[in-house]
């Protein structure tokens, strides 16, 4: 399992038979969101070697925020395919069921980044948005790759 | 999978009895010692197929059946649209109309000994693969639409291919009824610059050798020997079918209610055949399955013109092109009367047997030959369709071996650049960007296919005719 290093806002990586899941963790919803875009990116490569140096734009709209997440990560890797780009930095703001999002990266480079898959799309499986005990927001679901 | 579950038939033939809401009985083929190692989830996802409304006959598993999306990978169940039946998109999957076809060379073993570096070295470079890689042809609108109305066909008038070749494709390389005004601008726009792409994750190109032959008329009806050199090619249709399965799987799931369909999963997201819904995904799945015809027949192609270097007599003919991920109307007979289907194949393999009308003239005695991929280190087989798996499972087979650990436990286990090593050692060389992608899909990761396949053939939905061992393997 793959952990960043804040202890209240990070994302890990859990158990699928054939694919991955990805969860962020945050004090906020759009925390958690952006930390789950963050476990998207780092199943293709780590984010660390990806330069935030290119920034693209996202907006989507779901009265469910379940949905929602699964609608932003599947911009995400909508962005990622269509531009040949990865990102590694997420910030994302949502009010009444819409969502905007700030994506910051660079061109994938095969030499560079060693993309270990192509994420082909979010799913519901496993698809969770909520508050736990602790007051942190988790956000996750399981990616087809 | 816990066997006191099941009712066995035979010894590849276990049924889940119909409880609760389940319209018909489960049916999984596969040997005790699969079953037992199958997950719970496909039991599970297994059995809510089977509450799907206008479901026919049984909801069936393949011998490498897995934890899917809603529906099991390996999953086949038919619907009937007069009876209320759906259209689901997760029992399609994301990856619309993937598929394995293989290529005949015309080569011996002993012919690409000396050469076996230089062809993978080409092949690596020749074949975009992985993550960032784009093809040569850049689609604007209008050749996008032609592609996605084409298929093979498309690709084959443009220049890439025979036409020959399209004999060999199911539906003689076209989908028909396709809809590309129902693909949307995003899922074109993935696509722009991915025709003639692999992919990557478990997609490949492998140069592989006939190690085995078991039904030798079979065999030459199929035009293969012993020590022949062969090229498989899986991939599916891209980023335009990811887009597709993303978006109506994301609608299907919101309308089902409006439906009156009772899901037993989220992930089951459907909608009535006849409705505008369950009619705008066809038309746009069957683009997708055009899409992946299309990106299959300009990597046969790119692969014809890297053998025409190394080898400049080889002439690579077409076996076959099969897709695993499909919904396709097809005729069956049910309680002995015709009935027009619906069958969803998410991860399995259509299997026609001898005679079906679909089936080219060369190969009408042999019955349809069903290309089983393997995973780098480990056989791939060739299985021809049977009579009885009409009756079994609507004309179906396994389609690999499935994986039987997570790709996060299979980096724990293997290191890419080992696995390379290995494999090297064993005559097989791997070319792939990322060492990391190699550890994600170890041979070791997957189930026996020998196992998948000799249960198959047991079950009789697909005959053996050879085994294949791979010699080069070019992964994205």
């Amino acid at each position: 399992m793959s952990i960043a290093d804040s202890p209240t806002r990070r994302w890990e990586h859990f158990e699928h038979a054939a694919d991955m899941g990805v969860r962020g963790i945050g004090p906020t919803r759009e925390a958690a969101f952006e930390e789950a875009a963050v476990a998207l990116c780092a199943t293709i490569t780590d984010p660390a070697l990806v330069r935030p140096v290119v920034l693209i734009e996202v907006s989507c709209h779901a009265s469910d925020i379940e949905f929602l997440f699964v609608d932003w990560l599947n911009l995400v890797i909508a962005e990622m395919s269509a531009r040949r780009m990865i990102f590694s930095k997420f910030e994302v703001t949502i009010l009444d069921g819409h969502l905007h999002g700030r994506l910051w990266g660079e061109a994938a480079v095969p030499d560079k980044h060693h993309p270990a898959v192509e994420v082909k799309g979010a799913t519901l499986t496993e698809l969770k948005v909520f508050q736990g005990a602790d007051g942190l927001w988790i956000a996750q679901c399981v990616v087809d790759v | 999978m816990d066997l006191d579950r099941l009712t066995r038939i035979s010894n590849t033939e276990w049924w889940i009895p119909p409880a609760g809401k389940m319209r018909v009985p489960g049916v999984i083929f596969a040997t005790e010692t699969l079953v037992r190692e199958m997950d719970d989830k496909v039991f599970e996802q297994v059995s809510n197929v089977a509450k799907l409304p206008g479901i026919v006959k049984a909801s069936f598993a393949m011998p490498d059946a897995h934890w899917g999306y809603g529906f099991p990978i390996g999953g086949v169940a038919a619907f009937d649209p007069d009876q209320g039946g759906i259209i689901s998109a997760g029992g399609v999957g994301f990856d619309v109309s993937c598929g394995v076809r293989t290529l005949i060379t015309g080569l011996k073993l002993a012919d690409i000994s000396l050469f076996k570096k230089d062809l993978a070295h080409a092949l690596a470079r020749a074949i975009p693969a992985g993550v960032g890689s784009t093809g040569r042809l850049h689609l604007e609108e209008d050749q996008m639409t032609a592609m996605l109305h084409g298929g093979a066909q498309w690709a084959v008038h443009k220049g890439y291919g025979h036409l020959a070749d399209l004999d060999h494709i199911e539906e003689r390389g076209r989908m028909a009824g396709a809809e590309p005004e129902h693909v949307s601008q995003q899922a074109r726009r993935r696509m722009r610059d991915e025709v003639g792409t692999l992919g990557s994750g478990n997609h490949y190109l492998e140069v592989q050798h006939v190690a085995e032959i078991f039904n030798a008329q079979t065999a030459a009806a199929f035009g293969i020997h012993e020590n022949d050199i062969v090229v498989s090619i899986h991939c599916g249709s891209r980023g335009l079918g990811h887009q597709i399965g993303t978006e109506f799987l994301r609608e299907m799931a919101e309308a089902s209610a409006s439906y009156n369909i009772e899901l037993p999963d989220r992930e089951l997201a459907c909608a009535p055949i006849r409705s505008p819904l369950g009619e705008r995904y066809l038309g746009a799945m069957r683009a997708a399955i055009n899409c992946a015809l299309a990106n299959r027949q300009v990597i046969t192609h790119l692969t014809r013109q890297v053998f025409e270097e190394v080898f400049p007599d080889a002439e690579l003919q077409l076996l076959y092109d099969v897709s695993h991920n499909t919904c396709k109307l097809e005729s069956h007979r049910v309680n002995g009367h015709e009935e027009q289907l619906f069958v969803h194949r998410k991860g399995a393999t259509r299997a026609f047997g001898p005679e079906a009308p679909e089936l080219p003239s060369g190969y009408k005695t042999a019955g349809q030959p069903v290309l089983i991929g393997g995973t780098m280190g480990t056989a791939s087989y060739i299985l021809a369709g049977t009579v009885g798996s009409e009756q079994k499972a609507f004309s179906s087979a396994c389609h690999g071996a499935g994986r039987s650990m997570s790709r996060h436990a299979a980096t724990k286990h293997w290191s890419g650049r080992q696995l390379v090593d290995e494999l090297a050692a064993q005559g097989i060389i791997v070319k792939s960007p990322s060492l990391r992608g190699v550890a994600e899909e170890a041979p070791g990761a997957y189930k026996d296919v020998d196992a998948v396949v000799a249960a198959t053939a047991e079950a009789q939905l697909a005959n053996k005719v050879a085994k294949l061992f791979p010699l080069i393997v070019v992964k994205g």
